[in-house]
């Protein structure tokens, strides 16, 4: 069985933070009673304001393994309470209350003795766990194949664009859907559910599928996946959105 | 307003009451569809939350925060199944 990763209140502190977009932000968080986390999961932040206001939101985890340094990449959500907090005022020392790790239905590990391929598909800042697991399989000398269906607005909006394309045991579609990279064989424009049939693990290879994305994406996709013939036991889904 | 799912009340159960909401096993009360509650539709605001049933859209369970409490509703849950470790 895996590890077990209890949840629980720590304090980190900001160990280093660079721009991953032009509207995200990469943050190390140092978090010495972190217990670990598997790939996949996430945490809540919680920010306390002077007169004792308290804001929370939950950012999935780029890092996984038993590391107390843990990885996020927070998009900003401009009228949001949190991330334009974490994105333009947090500075490096700074400490953060974190909640943690949360959720084991939305993690793949290793250790897992399913031997079928694994289908991650992306919308926007949805890939943050889904790199996670791609990363956590590439550290392994073997197991099942993994493909990115990652739908992304420009080239310029990619989270973790070096770390994707360093990866050798998870394929990788990107679909630009406002702005494609000059000699783009694809036209910019939004996944179609036909784009998604071609570039995914067909039905018949019965894949493990983990979907992370806004609302109306996973929707979306989970339909076309439903009408594709995947099984819905086999397709994991997390949704974000709102409040930022 | 938008739904989220299940994932998003990871912390508030994991806060109240210690356990791991997202892959634990639970029975609609109304429709007695049975599902991982990861897989419930969660209606989050900064009140509380709301998780519905994802087939028949009953309510199985309401977290209201107050300044002094944590008021939690399960009686459209008919049952919770978790994991033993």
């Amino acid at each position: 069985m895996t590890e077990r990763f209890r949840a629980g209140w720590h304090v980190g502190r900001v160990v280093s933070r660079r721009p991953e977009t032009s509207s995200a932000v990469r943050l190390e968080i140092e978090v010495p009673t972190w217990p670990g986390n598997h790939a996949g999961s996430h945490l809540d932040i919680r920010l306390t304001a002077p007169d004792g206001y308290q804001a929370s939101r939950s950012y999935s985890i780029a890092s996984s393994g038993p590391a107390t340094r843990v990885v996020l990449a927070v998009d900003e959500v401009p009228s949001g309470e949190v991330s334009p907090y974490l994105v333009h005022d947090l500075v490096e020392g700074d400490e953060l209350e974190v909640h943690g790790p949360l959720g084991r239905y939305f993690v793949w590990t290793p250790d897992d003795p399913d031997p079928a391929p694994v289908q991650l598909i992306a919308g926007g800042s949805g890939v943050v766990p889904l790199y996670a697991m791609a990363a956590a399989r590439e550290r392994e000398a073997r197991g099942p194949d993994f493909r990115l269906l990652y739908s992304v607005r420009t080239p310029d909006d990619v989270f973790f664009a070096d770390e994707l394309a360093a990866l050798t045991a998870t394929s990788i579609d990107v679909v630009h859907t406002r702005r494609a990279p000059a000699g783009s064989a694809r036209p910019p424009g939004r996944l179609t559910g036909q784009s998604l049939a071609a570039s995914i693990f067909p039905a018949t290879a019965m894949p493990r599928i983990y979907v992370c994305g806004p609302t109306p994406f996973v929707e979306t996709v989970a339909g076309w996946l439903s009408q594709l013939g995947h099984d819905p036991a086999r397709i994991r889904t997390e949704r974000f959105g709102g409040s930022g | 307003m938008t739904h989220l799912d299940g994932n998003a009340l990871a912390g508030t159960f994991a806060d109240v009451f210690g356990i791991e909401f997202t892959e634990a096993i639970g029975q609609c009360a109304g429709c007695r569809h049975r599902a991982v509650l990861a897989r419930a539709h969660a209606y989050v605001t900064e009140m509380g939350a709301v998780a519905r049933c994802e087939t028949c859209g009953g309510v199985l369970a309401v977290v209201v925060r107050t300044p002094t409490a944590v008021l939690v509703n399960l009686s459209g849950l008919a049952y919770v199944s978790l994991t033993r470790r």
